[in-house]
């Protein structure tokens, strides 16, 4: 089982807690209705499918019930960093290294 | 089966099971109150009369701190701690969920144990005196430590005879194997 550290309660727990709620930092446009039919499309339904690193959200389910933000290899599995949601994107090289 | 009345919640403690284990007993109704706030809590400190606990797991005379903005409130005069807060100047949300949860106590020398049963964290590393939402054999509950050998659970009414059952037969289990 993977142990995930959630970032509110400061405390490394068990997955079985948590749900995983798809890739993070995707911004709603501030104004829908200046959107193309293209950028909506790319909002709505267009995601990544990392191999490697990948910013994605959680949320403490059975916990405190936040949302907060992850950095996770995909390959791995391994949790490179967690951090609450609307702080900055850490930085991927420094998180890379020494866990390569 | 009907999950409501077959959990009344009674006035009285009324006992499960009962080994050389552990021991899970209901106890009885007291009043609980969700409250959710954010930004500077000091006039809620000073309407409840005590402060809020600030992290997560922390409990204060009963008050338990389940998220960053979220706390539960037990007590026995609801309509005290409303009207305390009522004339509060911080926004913030203060509703009645009396009605929502059943609380098993499970108490006894392997009461960590029957736990982890259902529940996938370290137990033994829960600190005595906190509380916690937590999930337990599927089940969203509240997991209270008041010491090293007592728990308390809060469960949700309709989950309550799922997880009555499996501590009972839990208990049992547990009660076999040091005979």
């Amino acid at each position: 089982m993977l142990l995930i550290h959630c970032p509110h309660c400061q405390e490394t727990l068990p997955e079985a807690e948590f749900t995983y709620a798809g890739q993070a930092h995707i911004v709603r446009p501030a104004d829908p209705m200046s959107q193309t039919d293209e950028q909506w499309e790319e909002f709505l339904f267009i995601r990544q499918n990392a191999k490697g690193a990948h910013y994605e959200r959680w949320r403490h389910l059975h916990g405190c019930g936040r949302f907060f933000n992850a950095v996770r290899d995909t390959v791995s599995d391994r949790f490179l960093t967690t951090y609450v949601s609307g702080a900055p994107r850490p930085d991927l090289s420094s998180l890379m290294e020494g866990k390569a | 089966m009907n999950a409501l009345t077959s959990f009344p919640q009674g006035q009285e403690p009324e006992t499960l099971v009962s080994t050389a284990a552990v021991t899970v007993t209901q106890v009885p109704h007291r009043a609980r109150l969700s409250l959710r706030a954010r930004g500077d809590l000091a006039p809620l400190d000073r309407a409840l009369g005590f402060a809020l606990p600030r992290g997560i797991g922390g409990v204060t005379l009963g008050t338990a701190c389940l998220g960053p903005d979220e706390w539960i409130i037990l007590t026995d005069d609801a309509a005290a701690v409303m009207t305390a807060c009522a004339e509060v100047s911080l926004p913030h949300s203060l509703v009645d969920v009396s009605g929502r949860e059943i609380t098993f106590e499970i108490e006894g020398p392997r009461a960590s144990e029957l736990l982890t049963l259902g529940c996938p964290r370290d137990i033994d590393a829960i600190p005595d005196g906190t509380a916690r939402r937590t999930v337990f054999d599927g089940v969203t509950v509240t997991l209270w430590r008041d010491t090293a050998e007592r728990f308390r659970i809060d469960v949700w009414n309709s989950f309550a005879p799922h997880v009555a059952h499996l501590l009972a037969s839990g208990a049992r289990e547990l009660a076999a194997e040091m005979a």
